[in-house]
């Protein structure tokens, strides 16, 4: 029962609980007090122990009911011992229990024949847990594995001998042949199932971060339309990351000077003798961004989910106002923060989106009415591939942008390879920011916004 | 009534706490009896006015411990929730003293001989007479035991988490004056959180994790026959099946189970023996807090109530 505990605690890791040793403990010394007799109250004890908030308790209560529905192995041990004997002495053994097959040609059979012909299931089903453990199937992380595990079990349950088995009675009795052919077809799905459902507990983990890993890399503007939902959940993903490392208080100011008029008051009591100190706190920062994207048809998906992390961080940065703009610019905040992402994408875009872009003419429409959201502590992000169709670049009003604000971020999402060639204006531009990057993935969307706000800490 | 050791089963926990008025569900009941078997402290999550504080209230009853309670808030330090110098304490002996200090000092000649006798006095004013001892360090006093509740935590700064793992993994704390102070008899620690603020790891680890939303149809029940007797069966049935309606509403905030309880003993006082509409919509206030609760819940009463009666019938 150990062992099968300890394959539960992977597979609740692969359902996404995290667990460390020290818990994993915690729960043995749990189990050991409440025993096992009793299902509900042993699945009480690990959502108790194991798990550590709602939504681990929800992932752990299914995968529990999912990893205690299969065969236990360690119930069918010594079967087990008695399996590998029977395999050497087969010939001597197996020839008088098997007239419950009820034909004399199965006389000489193998012993996985014999089971599949007299159709125990709880035998066989027993069998494919030993040799489930046999070919340490918890050890499935990807799916591509699954062949190679159904391989394995098969191997182990003796299919070798079940296929010499098959030849010679296609030869001398063809009626018990197809019966036998039939059976191991259906033998061939259990365990395929079995694995399947052992690939859903063991391996969800590792095949999401395969998956992630690979997305998170992906150019943005290349995702296909089935990945955009998954993109979505990712910088979700992204966003709540970011929340958790900065959203932490931020109490921890720096000392000042000394405050002598609290540190007084604060020991009036004992006669003004200094035990406690009051300090000076440090005045910080806090965050403001005012971010415009360029929503033209050449980026649009990009700015997309920028604007997705940008307003899934609100609990972080309370000031964000977003600007969208192609031809003209106009201020999305309101529609962002009202509807759901999705809508609210479709509205933008529905708006302004997919024109072809005029970067002077939005940097003028933005001069002209919202200059004055920019303050000496905003962060002002420009999102934009900076082509501007030939059209006047206005570089002179991002440089007034550029003074008023605290710090001015151009991410890009072409290649720096492609800057300045054709109508690009990424050089001129460029001067008057602070930071320029390229912004292509997922990842560097993280790192970019991360740098942000981790300015304001 | 005074039991003092652990209880025997989950059963013996459950019918211990009913003694006490608390209807526990079973995941309630196999917390507190794996608190105490492993002798690890219980996180307790959910709603407000579900019932967190009174778990901790019903096993100090239960279990005839004294129970201490520690109430956080934003900028709660050590000094508040652990221990304290008493400095005027020491203020005024040091002043009291200071003749007999002359006295000690007096035979040495130099600086450095008189320096070496104060060492010799050792530190005095560091020692246990002096230290003013709050919630947490009286809970490790207590030598018959107790139960410590950690009220809402999570309003709590983070480094007074930090502060407090030391006492949650092995019931001692570490003042550096004096050395490391272990519990005598190791408290049985309650914590409550609204989930206002997501706590650290290693605090949640240290914890069995309890998540107490609100109760079942019967248990709930169960939970208004126990806290107001007078209650006649067939109202009991209607208002909560009437509160589990409500509960279906998107509201600010939901009626959670001592919002039933007050409910009850509104009805009660009423001399109300069955559900009726002027009744509910007079006393709709003791349920919801929130005008535009109120006003969201008005026109679906009716239907509630046809609703909570027939379950009452066919129930």
């Amino acid at each position: 029962m150990r062992e099968n505990l300890h394959h539960f605690f992977r597979a609740a890791r692969g359902a996404g609980v995290r667990l460390s040793p020290a818990e994993s403990i915690d729960a043995m010394r749990a189990v050991a007090k409440v025993g096992f007799s009793d299902r509900t109250i042993l699945r009480d004890t690990f959502l108790l122990t194991l798990a550590k908030s709602q939504d681990e308790k929800k992932a752990l209560g299914d995968c529990f009911d999912l990893f205690f529905n299969q065969p236990e192995p360690s119930q069918a041990a010594p079967d087990d011992g008695d399996a590998d004997d029977s395999e050497s002495g087969a010939e001597t053994t197996e020839s008088g229990s098997d007239s419950d097959a009820g034909s004399d040609a199965a006389q000489d059979l193998g012993p996985l024949a014999q089971m599949l012909l007299s159709q125990d299931r709880n035998e066989i089903a027993a069998a494919i847990a030993n040799a489930s453990s046999a070919a340490s199937l918890s050890d499935i992380r990807y799916f591509t594995q699954r062949g190679i595990f159904s391989g394995r079990i098969l191997d182990a349950m003796g299919i070798q001998r079940l296929r010499d088995d098959l030849d010679d009675l296609t030869a001398t009795n063809p009626a018990l042949a197809e019966r036998l052919a039939a059976a191991l077809d259906g033998l061939r799905d259990t365990v395929r199932e079995a694995v399947s459902q052992a690939l859903m507990l063991y391996g969800r983990e590792e095949a999401e971060n395969l998956r992630n890993e690979i997305l998170r890399n992906a150019p943005l503007s290349r995702i296909e339309p089935r990945q955009v939902e998954q993109m979505r959940h990712l910088i979700r993903q992204i966003a709540r990351r970011l929340r958790e490392r900065y959203s932490k208080p931020r109490k921890r100011q720096r000392r000042g000077h000394l405050d002598v008029r609290r540190t007084l008051r604060r020991n009036a009591a004992w006669g003004s003798v200094p035990f406690l100190t009051a300090w000076k706190r440090k005045h910080r920062d806090k965050p403001k961004i005012v971010a415009l994207c360029d929503v033209s048809g050449s980026v649009a998906r990009v700015s997309d989910f920028f604007l997705l992390l940008i307003h899934s961080l609100h609990e972080v940065v309370s000031d964000v106002r977003s600007f969208a703009f192609s031809g003209h610019l106009i201020e999305v905040s309101d529609i962002l923060e009202a509807k759901s992402p999705e809508e609210a994408m479709a509205e933008i875009m529905a708006k302004v989106g997919f024109g072809s872009s005029d970067y002077g003419g939005s940097l003028a429409d933005f001069e002209k009415q919202w200059m004055s959201a920019v303050t000496p502590q905003t962060t002002v992000i420009v999102l934009g591939d900076a082509r501007s169709n030939n059209l006047d670049p206005r570089a002179d009003i991002l440089r007034r942008i550029g003074e008023r604000s605290k710090r001015l971020v151009w991410l890009n999402p072409e290649g720096r390879m492609a800057w300045g060639w054709g109508d690009s204006e990424m050089p001129r531009y460029s001067t008057f920011c602070t930071v320029v990057r390229q912004c292509a993935t997922a990842q560097q969307l993280e790192r970019a916004v991360s740098d942000i706000v981790a300015t304001y800490q | 009534m005074a039991e003092h050791r652990p209880s025997a089963s989950i059963e013996a926990v459950e019918s211990g706490l009913a003694a006490q008025g608390y209807i526990a569900s079973r995941q309630i009941a196999t917390a507190v009896y794996l608190a105490q078997q492993i002798e690890k402290p219980i996180l307790v999550e959910g709603p407000a006015g579900v019932g967190k504080t009174e778990l901790a209230k019903a096993i100090a009853a239960w279990r005839g411990l004294k129970m201490i309670r520690l109430q956080c808030y934003e900028g709660l330090d050590e000094a508040k929730a652990l221990y304290e110098w008493k400095y005027a304490k020491q203020l005024l002996y040091t002043q009291i003293l200071k003749d007999k200090l002359g006295e000690v000092l007096g035979g040495a000649a130099t600086l450095h001989a008189a320096l070496d006798q104060l060492h010799d006095f050792g530190d005095v004013f560091f020692s246990k007479e002096f230290v003013e001892p709050r919630p947490l360090l009286q809970a490790l006093e207590q030598t018959a035991g107790c139960v410590l509740l950690i009220d809402e935590i999570d309003k709590s700064d983070a480094e007074f988490e930090s502060l407090l793992l030391e006492i949650l993994s092995d019931f001692q704390v570490t003042i550096p004056e004096l050395g490391t102070i272990v519990a005598v008899a190791a408290p049985t620690v309650i914590l409550t959180s609204n989930s206002e603020r997501d706590l650290g790891d290693a605090l949640k680890r240290r914890c069995l994790h309890l998540h107490i939303g609100f109760p079942e149809q019967k248990l709930e029940e169960r939970i208004v026959e126990s806290r107001v007797p007078g209650i006649s069966q067939t109202l009991r049935k209607q208002m909560v099946g009437f509160i589990h309606e409500i509960r279906t509403l998107d509201l600010k905030k939901l009626p959670s189970v001592s919002e039933t309880i007050d409910w009850a003993r509104v009805l009660v006082l009423l001399q109300a023996t069955e559900l009726g509409h002027e009744m509910v919509k007079d006393t709709l206030n003791v349920l919801l807090k929130y005008e535009a609760d109120i006003e969201a819940a008005q026109p679906q009463v009716s239907t509630f109530i046809a609703k909570a009666s027939r379950q009452g019938v066919f129930g």
